[in-house]
């Protein structure tokens, strides 16, 4: 996808701010509503250009859609990943078999890349060592399939197909 | 004490739980790579738990407000982002200063990858 225009991004980026700023104030007074729209104006018009490439086209209704399914979804692979972290601290004998694995992904731009890592990050017995193009090496603490193929299929797999449409 | 101030009070509970666990993992690990693993995954969720527990328990009480779960909320999903993040930095940093893996660890992909990255490098050079 290529870039977008600049008015597009920028009123992006003024929407991100804005609706932090709804959230840290928790109040529909006019006069604070006024002050934060403001200051998102102002603050996006600094970094609109390194906060993203997209513009408007994040708020596609296929996008969110997807981002609001995505949330449960890692969420439930968090809960079972903290599960395993304690089923191994709390067995005797530390069922541990650790290793770096390398896997593909299919993902092209770079925001998805980085939540890719820090979706493998917090999930089951994974941590992201090193990504280089689309090559990611992760430390498994529990290897079960040592090549390329295997290893993607079970740590990238999950989470691509909500990535592939939320970020490309 | 209402439904919302159990609800907040289960999670805030489950929180530290996760913490401890976080805790007993940095000791009981072999090494550095482990105690990431360990450490990194439980404190995180356990922090999701305490913040968000802590935005219920307000709503549950007579001098809390909705102003207490927006606040928490933005409090855990900034750390959701940028936990993982620092963990990946350490990691890294860890590996490029030359700290050995378990000797119990299988297969290590990233230095066959270096060294053949090395490799192409001398050969281009020459």
């Amino acid at each position: 996808m290529g870039e977008a225009s600049r008015i597009s991004r920028y009123l992006y980026t003024v929407i991100v701010l804005f609706a932090i700023w709804l959230f840290l104030t928790a109040s529909l007074d006019p006069q604070e509503l006024g002050f934060g729209l403001l200051l998102s104006l102002i603050v996006g018009a600094f970094t609109y250009e390194i906060f993203t490439t997209n513009g408007l086209a994040n708020l596609h209704p296929k996008r969110i859609a997807y981002a609001i399914a995505y949330i449960p979804y890692f969420l439930w692979a968090m809960i079972m990943a903290n599960l395993d972290v304690a089923y191994r601290v709390l067995h005797p004998k530390r069922p541990i078999n650790p290793g770096i694995v390398e896997c593909r992904t299919v993902l092209k731009s770079d925001v998805g890349k980085l939540s890719l890592a820090n979706s493998i990050t917090l999930t089951p017995g994974t941590i992201t060592l090193d990504v280089k193009g689309d090559r990611y090496f992760i430390h498994w603490i529990d290897v079960k399939d040592d090549s390329i193929e295997g290893a993607s299929k079970n740590i990238t797999e999950p989470f691509e197909k909500f990535l592939k449409v939320i970020f490309g | 004490m209402s439904a919302l101030t159990i609800i907040g009070e289960v999670l805030v509970l489950l929180g530290t739980f996760f913490y401890f666990l976080s805790a007993l993992g940095l000791i009981r690990m072999p090494d550095v790579y482990n105690r990431m693993q360990t450490s990194t995954k439980s404190a995180t969720l356990g922090s999701l738990g305490v913040f968000v527990g802590v935005g219920i328990w307000a709503l549950g009480t007579d001098y809390g407000s909705i102003a207490w779960l927006t606040k928490t909320v933005v409090i855990a999903v900034f750390l959701l982002l940028t936990n993982p993040i620092s963990a990946h930095a350490l990691i890294r940093a860890a590996y490029k200063s030359g700290i050995p893996l378990w000797e119990g660890s299988v297969v290590d992909k990233y230095k066959e990858h270096l060294e053949a990255e090395a490799k192409t490098e001398e050969g281009g050079e020459e």
